[in-house]
């Protein structure tokens, strides 16, 4: 998840030297900016007592943002991670209603505050660190070293106070839109095989009927030919809309939950099985439902690929965490492909902050462990 | 023949009956849910109980549950239960009570006719109705050095007709075989997989589906 989220961001990288040299020279050149932009300000609140002072201190607070921005996105090259911005959303209105906004935002106030410091001693250190580049050794590792100390002071100033949060949105956004293509993905395919299945199976049903009904006193033998070739369609179909029910939820699920699924799953298994189910109550449904084709999954993948003697499967529900692992004896070295099944599993899982991990020495067997954190629902019913 | 039917798709329901009328075998209560099937059952001891696994009010396995239920209340009460589906699972719980008058099939089955009816007598007569579907899965569910690896192609077909209940008479006609050749046949298989022979129909099929149930843990 992380991994994914990190390189969905921009920059990531960390700058090269060459990089943080021309970084330093835009440092240093900003001051510049910087110093109008505070003047621009103190000049826009002075002038707030006439009219003029209004749209002066809205376009002076957007220039501070720009800059601002602008040296989020340098301190970010110069750490190696994105600093993202912390502003409230602006909304459309008069000038009063946005002054109002920008001005109860705390981010804006933290921008001030930055932009005292970043012309005082950020500049001190931006211009030492620039200075000081072409005299080796001091520049090659101090100038750096000044560089992330000013983008770490930056980053301190103007990085969003709830970093965590925001990587939760990330996290959120990016399984959000992989559970949605997955029932699209999911929606398609069932929608295919209706239509290629049990639907083109009734139209040649229903041909063969119509035909047989004209036959039937023409000529008998044949009429009952037709009728039992249409029989015969109508069993395939009944078995297209079996196992297509299967894929989208099996009904021993719906009948004995997970710990029965599984169960039925295992005596399905071609190789001996071990089960060790402990629940004392149902997940909720789409939960359920998701633990249970990882299972199916990881169970076909041993059966597959492992040439294991011996399989198991072993799920708890401790501390609020729902725990499936399956594991066998077989030769191991699996691993999780972008195509692969695990990888399906592992979107699926994601709409519920479920994890996925691999653990499978190459030669010593393969474990598979899922771990969703959910509530159990105790059931009256059976 | 007197049969108490649970299904409670009207549709499936009258079609059923419709058939079994048709081969004159009588229904004397055809109910739509689980809890009125166990007073039909009590109340009328039928021959055979047709049951539908999924049924109100529950829409789980209620049907099943009902027919398990029926049959430790009356200790083999025949009965015959069709699902939309088969399972594994399922059908080990219905034959776990070890005696016959089990049934356990696909309603796909039940358009080969002459099957069901065939299938609906067995059961009643206190024999056993197997979907191929669970005899395959069972049959293909072995390891390497179990007996069943040792069977020709040919006995590995006559064991399946058995494991689904058919009579040697029942398997010679499905295999266009005689009835002696079928008897050889068994004979071999009963031999390489070390059960004892019974006259019974009806003992030798059970004994067989508790090997296939048992060798893959063996």
């Amino acid at each position: 998840m992380n991994l994914m989220d990190t390189a969905r961001l921009p920059d990531p990288r960390p700058a090269d030297r060459w990089a943080l040299f021309g970084i330093a020279v835009a440092l240093v050149g900003l001051w510049v900016v910087g110093l109008v932009t505070l003047i621009f300000l103190i000049l826009a609140v002075a002038l707030l007592i006439i009219w003029i002072g209004l749209p002066l201190l809205l376009a002076a607070l957007a220039v501070l943002r720009w800059l601002a921005r602008l040296h989020r996105r340098l301190a970010g090259r110069v750490l190696g991670v994105a600093i993202l911005d912390p502003y409230l959303p602006l909304p459309g209105g008069g000038p009063f209603v946005r002054l109002r906004v920008r001005l109860t935002d705390r981010a804006t106030w933290r921008d001030l505050a930055w932009l005292f410091e970043v012309l005082t001693l950020g500049f001190a250190l931006q211009l030492t660190a620039l200075i000081s580049f072409p005299f080796l050794p001091l520049g090659w590792w101090g100038s750096p070293l000044l560089l992330r100390m000013d983008a770490g002071i930056t980053r301190l100033l103007l990085a969003s106070q709830d970093e965590r949060l925001h990587q939760r949105i990330d996290e959120l956004e990016s399984s959000r839109q992989d559970t949605v293509d997955h029932s699209a993905a999911e929606l398609r395919r069932i929608e295919r095989d209706l239509h290629d299945g049990a639907q083109a199976q009734l139209v040649a049903l229903g041909m063969n009927l119509g035909l047989a009904e004209e036959l039937v006193t023409r000529d008998p033998a044949a009429a009952a030919e037709l009728i039992a070739e249409a029989r015969t369609s109508s069993t395939t179909a009944l078995s297209d809309l079996r196992s297509l029910v299967r894929g989208i939820h099996p009904p021993v699920l719906a009948d004995r939950g997970l710990a029965g699924a599984v169960q039925a799953q295992a005596l399905a298994h071609p190789r001996p099985v071990d089960v060790d189910i402990v629940l004392d109550g149902r997940p909720p449904a789409p939960v359920e439902s998701a633990v249970y084709f990882a299972v199916a999954e990881m169970l076909t993948n041993s059966a597959k690929h492992a040439a294991a003697q011996h399989t198991w499967v072993w799920i708890r529900h401790d501390d609020g965490v729902l725990t499936a692992m399956v594991g066998d004896d077989g030769v191991g070295g699996a691993q999780m492909t972008a195509e692969g099944g695990l990888t399906g599993v592992q979107r699926r899982l994601a709409a519920f902050d479920g994890t996925l991990s691999v653990a499978s020495p190459l030669g010593g067997g393969t474990i598979v462990t899922v771990k969703v954190p959910c509530v159990l629902r105790v059931s009256t019913a059976a | 023949m007197r049969v108490v039917l649970a299904e409670d798709l009207a549709l499936l329901r009258d079609g059923i009956v419709r058939i079994l009328t048709a081969h004159d075998i009588r229904v004397v209560e055809a109910v739509d849910n689980g809890p009125s099937l166990l007073k039909a059952i009590t109340e009328h001891r039928p021959d055979v109980a047709v049951v539908d696994v999924r049924l109100p009010p529950t829409f789980t396995d209620e049907g099943l549950r009902a027919a398990l239920a029926a049959r430790e209340r009356i200790p083999g009460l025949p009965v015959l239960v069709v699902s939309q589906y088969v399972e594994q699972l399922y059908a080990r719980e219905l034959l776990s009570q070890g005696t016959g008058g089990v049934g356990y099939l696909l309603k796909d089955r039940i358009s080969d006719v002459a099957q069901f009816i065939d299938a609906v007598h067995r059961v009643a007569g206190g024999g056993t109705a197997m979907d191929p579907e669970v005899i395959g899965a069972l049959l293909s569910r072995h390891r390497d050095d179990s007996p069943i690896a040792s069977l020709t192609p040919r006995e590995h077909e006559v064991l399946s007709h058995m494991a689904e209940g058919r009579s040697n008479a029942a398997i010679a006609a499905a295999m266009f075989i005689t009835e002696k050749a079928v008897g050889k046949h068994t004979n071999a298989i009963f031999g390489k997989l070390a059960l004892e022979q019974s006259e019974d129909d009806n003992r030798r099929v059970l004994a067989v589906l508790a090997f296939l149930d048992s060798s893959p843990r063996s």
